[in-house]
């Protein structure tokens, strides 16, 4: 733990365009790495159906829900497809010596 | 003692659905069969090549069978032709309008989405009442009072099944759901899952499709030839019967108000021209245990899943016989349904913990864990 920068994985263990849970302090979140080589976090269960977005499908930038197919820009939290309507609160991310790095606030 | 045993309320605003919430069965987590992330990112990778072969094959087939049933026109040889014309109108548009919802048969977004708009006016589906219809259906699979799809509630009404093989019920009700809408109106049911967001787009295209009917009839009218309807309207009818035969399969006479796939769907083995028709879904626990995975990677992911699932059925004949028998069994007797058995060493549920006796139908397992109520 670093202030409130919160230690969420090692920077190799999510693939490119793939996704892993983090569950911390009784809340669960979604730690991408997006195809662009940055990872990104975000909230862990979709905004729909309460279900976890990390055993989901990571597209480009864009993360689906493995239930109902609803998709959010995964840098921006927005929701792009229905049934997801209300967009994913996302949380600030850096990678320090190996370490990714999520600010839970 | 003997139990007393109600009929179930399948209304979605209904007696039953507020026992689905009490009971933890709506928006609960279901069970799903252990599969390698890698190979599951795998089998959920998107591409655009077999849907746009498929979908050129079928709007070739489409134009070949509708000019054979021009010029054949006045003839007995229009007969079958139109019959085929029918089934790849009607029929073949169920799982393109199914896939297409999912966003699942090609890649690229705006591909699925004019395909769903094609499929839905063709299978006489409104798009966006069927589309919430439908994520209702994924969270809330065959729970009574909460999923609006199920194809066959208790005592099952075996006339409206017979109509319904030439869309003489589901298609009447579309249209006086479409004239509805057309004023602006929704059902008390589709109040439930259709969110007031979505409200502008169910009447725009409920008038879209009453402008494109009546445009036919009038052409049909002033052609004084029933020939127009014969490519657009009738068919969504006459064209309808493979369709249910298909999917029938998918829960009739199954289990009710379990949190497991592998016990109220079944997958049922179909020949290539079936599967062409039906985009694969005849691989039906494989599509609902994992919706994101394509078409054409079910078949792959059957053969991931089939240690821990129930034997599929070795063609539609081999389903009927069961169908069948538990249809008319169910005539007489709403409380039974078929007991799917999972292979030895296949992971269980445990049976809920909720008491159960005032729905007068006991789960066959599986835990309702606490879930939103969203559609």
């Amino acid at each position: 733990m670093n202030g409130n920068w919160v230690e969420a994985c090692a920077a190799g263990q999510i693939e490119v365009e793939d996704v892993m849970r983090f569950d911390h302090a009784g809340r669960t979140f979604a730690i991408y790495h997006a195809a662009d080589g940055r990872y990104y976090a975000t909230d862990g269960l979709c905004t729909h159906g309460q279900v976890h977005l990390a055993d989901g499908l990571v597209m480009d930038n864009i993360i689906e829900c493995p239930k109902h197919n609803g998709r959010f820009d995964l840098r921006t939290g927005q929701a792009k497809r229905a049934p997801a309507c209300r967009d994913l609160q996302t949380y600030p991310v850096r990678v320090h010596e190996g370490r990714v790095l999520v600010h839970l606030g | 003692m003997a139990i007393e045993v109600r009929r179930r309320d399948y209304r979605l605003a209904g007696r039953d659905s507020r026992l689905a919430v009490e009971r933890g069965l709506a928006g609960a987590q279901w069970y799903a069969c252990p599969i390698p992330r890698p190979r599951l990112k795998e089998l959920m990778r998107r591409r655009d090549g077999p849907a746009l072969r498929a979908t050129l094959l079928w709007f070739a087939l489409l134009g070949l069978t509708g000019a054979l049933g021009y010029f054949t026109w006045g003839t007995i040889w229009a007969v079958p032709a139109f019959a085929i014309y029918g089934v790849l109108y009607c029929s073949a548009s169920d799982s393109r309008w199914h896939e297409c919802g999912h966003g699942t048969a090609f890649k690229t977004p705006w591909m699925n989405d004019l395909i769903y708009q094609m499929a839905s006016f063709m299978v006489l589906r409104e798009p966006t009442p069927w589309r919430w219809s439908h994520i209702r259906h994924h969270s809330d699979t065959i729970i009574v009072g909460r999923d609006p799809e199920i194809a066959v509630p208790r005592p099952p009404d075996l006339v409206g099944i017979a109509l319904n093989f030439f869309g003489l019920k589901s298609g009447p009700k579309e249209f006086r759901e479409v004239l509805l809408h057309c004023f602006g109106k929704l059902t008390e049911e589709e109040r439930t899952y259709i969110p007031a967001t979505e409200w502008g787009k169910v009447f725009l295209v409920a008038r879209v499709w009453l402008v494109v009917y009546a445009g036919v009839i009038a052409w049909a009218i002033a052609a004084r030839s029933l020939l127009p309807l014969m490519y657009v309207g009738l068919p969504s009818f006459y064209g309808a019967w493979l369709l249910v035969v298909f999917g029938l399969t998918q829960h009739a006479g199954l289990a009710e108000d379990v949190l497991d796939h592998r016990l109220n769907c079944r997958t049922v083995y179909m020949n290539p021209v079936f599967r062409f028709i039906y985009w694969n879904m005849n691989y039906h626990v494989e599509h609902h245990m994992f919706p994101m995975v394509p078409f054409h990677a079910l078949p792959a992911l059957h053969a991931e899943m089939r240690a821990d699932t129930p034997p599929a059925y070795h063609g539609l004949w081999a389903a009927y016989r069961e169908i069948i028998p538990a249809l008319l069994r169910q005539v007489k007797d709403p409380a039974y349904f078929v007991e799917r058995r999972l292979p030895p060493g296949a992971f269980v549920l445990a049976a809920p913990a909720a008491p159960i006796a005032a729905s007068g139908q006991p789960a066959l397992a599986g835990t309702a864990l606490a879930g939103d109520s969203q559609p």
